[in-house]
């Protein structure tokens, strides 16, 4: 604190934040990196005046003081420039002399981080580690019937299906009369979830879709992706790989002109269409484009003018209703594309989820139902609905599926899971147990920033400047000199490294179980957990 | 591993031919158990061929509540088979009071109905009779049906065959099927015994069915009352069997095509391609994680074997014209037909279906990467 500063009821030491500098004075080269790279400027140049007390023994020498300057590293205070705990500073530092470190006790900070009585908004996730999902374990491992599979040697199939499934009977009636069967899609179970044109940087948009289409057109694993609200670069939509791409349409149809105006020129039909009416990192809050992140080229795609707020509605406008909604919004995106295309909604992790989805089993022409979890991350969202808001996927997906089985739908309407797969890590493992729960594939939007980008986000408040275009590593940043930091071919073999040891995790857990001619959706016999309750509520063992 | 045998014969056989196979391999099963399924039946019973048959174990409480049950339908009985065993069973076996074998008479108003009509009925009464079995404990029912006997029981499969005396001059059958139990996974109960039996479909399996629950939730939620019991993970492929066609009308060559479908690679190349993918996605809840070897036999006296994709068990088919085995060891069929050319023996791979038509003239087989003889009989 400098010595001239007055005291205010909302003054803060750097001890009340949640990150404090630390930084070497022995160490420090005076580079300037650190302060050059903070995205959020909670560190400047400090200039340090010390006085130096000097009282010889010798009393012919009167004491007198010297004052000495030097020059360092201050950690600014206010709150619009605390420290976010990213760490670039370490990362760039030459001598590793700086580096941020967690408060001991709960910071201050978030008592005074409503200024002009704006609550505090952020992008992210909801900052809880764990989650039951890592807790469930795999148990039946086949043991009596030996030879169990062996991961490495044997075939596998681990493909699901995106599309409305129809019943045995009536599938084979209408091929053999030509009757209009609903499209699928053999896909990957492991879906990029969406992420908008405008959340996230051209290069790692670029990056992602590079990896993508070369998962699918050199490795043939039939990888998609969606694209979020936000449309679709033109190329994209007008080029052959548009097939790999689900194309999102949310209740700000941002992007929707362009798209609409494309569908003449497309070469291919995309994977599908998502509707999205709920994300899981903010439920019932509609997708949020800060101005700091629009810019020429988003706006352009978008169809909006240039720096201004995208906040979309949390409700699709133009209907009174969810079941009105998904009836006839999900019958126009079939007509724009001649019934060739599956369409299905996307609904926040929430208990009204089993009254969406048993309107869905009556619509015939609903595809699947993606369901995102409390877990799920956003490029920004108000504190709150991140922390607070929101259903765990776990009970979530699994009542779906076990209602699904009651109707004997279970083939007919795929789920698919979202929300925090992975957050530890354990994205295999996590991803298995939700299929053995009942999901037919998994979403995923955090992991991949991280694994492919190297996002610094964490459980535990780091960084989550997503939402204000500061990222520091360019993933979500629509500045020039932040995005340069991503290398668009670095993205993608990451994203191909992700998939490939993906694919070699889920043989190794579905091999022991004896599972390789089909994905084992809802093989719910092979989960245990050391929570009674757990196990109770999920319908599996109690294992201990 | 359960050991497996069947064997399809233009003269009725003894049944005590697939019990010494059996014995044959009896490194293979721990004599937990034994299960036979006759069908096209000689002896008293080849002139009755219309006639529902009663395969069960009762106790005599049992007995009467039967009688009184069949009785107020209008059943009368046609013909018993008296099994008269010892007082004191073979260690590991039992003491049971009547092992049932009644064949019995339509009652009259039924005599209108049409075949079909008829069937279903049955499948109530035995689905019924397995119901008032199971809350009293005093019934156990394997089968109902015309020209179909079936035993199950606990213990080693010679003992029990010697204890049931079913070496006698009139028990024969020309279709024949037996599983010598190894137990593993389920406790013994009669109804986890193989083979499995529902509306004339019948088949029998070894290894372990890792799909099983799945599976098992997909046919209970198909409305139909019959796919009910599951003591077994195998009692599946004679439901999906029995599904495929009762309810999908399709031949015996897509069994294979909906336990175990091509993958994408190969369904490109085949001609029936665009159908096949159809089936495999709409009958995807029905496919089978082996290891298991399955050998099944139809109504229309048709016997088969497939295996799992990846063809973790052992089967072998061979014999002469007239007469053909399926067994899970070659010794047990050298010991059934020991005078067969044994060059033309064959063992199913994981795309094989091994059939033997009701003429037993040959060994039909079909891979998967074939075109199908026809899509459906519509």
């Amino acid at each position: 604190m400098q010595s001239n500063t007055a005291v205010t009821v909302s003054t803060l030491s750097v001890k009340d934040l949640p990150w404090q500098i630390l930084w070497s004075k022995d160490k420090c080269t005076l580079c300037g990196r650190c302060t050059a790279v903070c995205p959020v400027h909670a560190i400047e140049l400090g200039v340090f005046r010390k006085r130096r007390v000097r009282a010889s023994l010798n009393f012919s020498e009167p004491p007198g003081n010297a004052f000495d300057i030097y020059h360092g590293i201050r950690q600014r205070t206010d709150p619009a420039y605390a420290c976010i705990g990213c760490a670039m500073c370490n990362m760039v530092c030459p001598n590793t002399a700086i580096t941020p470190c967690r408060s001991d006790e709960a910071d201050k900070l978030r008592y005074h981080i409503d200024r002009g009585g704006q609550p505090r908004r952020r992008g992210g996730r909801r900052n809880v580690a764990g989650g039951v999902l890592d807790r469930i374990k795999f148990i039946r491992i086949s043991m009596l019937t030996d030879p169990a599979l062996d991961a490495g040697r044997h075939e596998f199939e681990l493909r699901t299906l995106l599309g409305r499934v129809l019943p045995p009977e009536e599938n084979l009636k209408f091929l053999s009369e030509n009757g209009w069967i609903p499209p699928v899609r053999e896909i990957y179970p492991l879906i990029i979830g969406s992420m908008s044109f405008g959340a996230l940087s051209p290069t790692m948009w670029e990056g992602l879709q590079l990896g993508v289409t070369y998962l699918n057109e050199e490795l043939k694993m039939p990888v998609r992706i969606c694209t979020g609200e936000g449309g679709c670069p033109p190329r994209l939509l007008r080029s052959r790989f548009l097939k790999y791409v689900i194309l999102q349409i949310a209740s700000g149809y941002f992007g929707w002109d362009e798209i609409i105006h494309a569908l003449p020129e497309m070469k291919e039909d995309p994977c599908a269409i998502e509707i999205k009416y709920g994300q899981g990192a903010k439920p019932g809050d509609g997708g949020l484009l800060m101005w700091y992140k629009v810019n020429k080229l988003i706006a352009a795609i978008r169809g909006v003018p240039e720096g201004v707020s995208l906040p979309s509605p949390p409700t699709h406008q133009t209907q009174y209703s969810i079941e009105e909604s998904v009836a006839k919004m999900i019958q126009s995106m079939y007509m724009a594309w001649g019934f060739r295309v599956p369409v299905y909604p996307k609904i926040s992790g929430s208990s009204t989820a089993l009254a969406v989805l048993n309107n869905l089993t009556r619509n015939p022409f609903a595809a699947g139902l993606a369901i995102d979890g409390e877990d799920g991350g956003t490029g920004a969202a108000y504190n709150v609905s991140m922390n607070h808001m929101g259903h765990p996927i776990a009970s979530n997906i699994r009542d779906c599926y076990l209602n699904l089985v009651k109707l004997g739908d279970q083939n007919e309407i795929p789920l698919f899971a979202g929300g925090g797969v992975g957050k530890s890590g354990n994205l295999a493992a996590n991803a298995a147990a939700l299929i053995m729960l009942g999901a037919s594939g998994v979403q995923i939007g955090k992991y991949i920033m991280q694994a492919a980008a190297g996002c610094l986000g964490s459980e535990t408040d780091r960084c989550n400047v997503c939402n204000i275009g500061l990222c520091p590593k360019g993933i979500t940043s629509q500045d020039p000199r932040l995005y340069r930091r991503l290398d668009v071919d670095d993205v993608a073999q990451r994203v191909v490294d992700v998939y490939l040891s993906f694919d070699t995790e889920l043989k190794k857990i579905v091999a022991p179980l004896g599972r390789s001619t089909s994905l084992p959706i809802g093989m719910s016999d092979a989960l245990g957990i050391d929570d009674r309750a757990a196990a109770d509520r999920l319908s599996i063992q109690y294992v201990v | 591993m359960c050991r497996l045998f069947a064997i399809t014969s233009e003269e009725p056989l003894s049944p005590m031919l697939a019990i010494d196979a059996l014995d044959v391999m009896r490194e293979g099963h721990d004599g937990s158990g034994v299960g036979l399924f006759l069908r096209d039946l000689g002896g008293p019973f080849d002139h009755m061929k219309e006639a529902p048959i009663l395969s069960g174990i009762f106790t005599d409480e049992g007995i009467k509540r039967l009688d009184d049950f069949m009785m107020n339908i209008g059943f009368l009985t046609k013909f018993r088979m008296s099994i008269r065993v010892p007082k004191t069973p073979p260690p590991g076996v039992p003491k049971r009071d009547v092992y049932l074998i009644r064949a019995y008479d339509y009652p009259e108003a039924w005599e209108q109905l049409a075949n079909e009509e008829k069937y279903a009925r049955l499948l109530i009464l035995r689905l019924e009779l397995r119901k008032m079995g199971e809350e009293n404990g005093d019934m156990i029912v394997f089968s109902f049906w015309p020209d179909v006997i079936m035993i199950k029981e606990i213990g080693d499969p010679y003992r029990v065959a010697q204890h049931l005396g079913l070496d006698r001059e009139d028990l024969g059958a020309r279709v024949i099927m037996a599983q010598g139990r190894q137990n593993t996974n389920y406790a013994i109960n009669l109804y986890a015994c193989h083979p499995f039996f529902i509306e004339g479909f019948a088949t029998m399996t070894n290894g372990e069915n890792t799909a099983f629950i799945p599976i098992k939730e997909y046919l209970m939620s198909r409305g139909f009352h019959g796919y009910i019991g599951y003591n077994s993970d195998s009692e599946v492929f004679t439901h999906i069997l029995h599904y495929m066609k009762k309810k999908l009308d399709l031949g015996l060559e897509t069994y294979k095509h909906i336990i175990t479908p091509l993958q994408e690679d190969d369904l490109e190349s085949h001609p029936n391609a665009d159908f096949l993918r159809h089936l495999k996605r709409t009958c995807r809840r029905l496919i089978i994680d082996g290891p298991n070897c399955v050998i099944g036999s139809l109504p229309d006296h048709s016997l088969f074997m497939v295996q799992d994709r990846k063809k973790l068990r052992p089967g072998v088919v061979g014999g002469r014209p007239g007469m053909y085995a399926f067994s899970s060891e070659i010794c047990g069929l050298d010991a059934a037909i020991p005078d067969r050319d044994k060059s033309q023996d064959f063992q199913p791979m994981h795309l094989d279906t091994a059939i033997v038509r009701p003429d037993r003239q040959e060994v039909h087989t079909c891979s998967q990467t074939q075109p199908l003889p026809y899509l459906r009989s519509a």
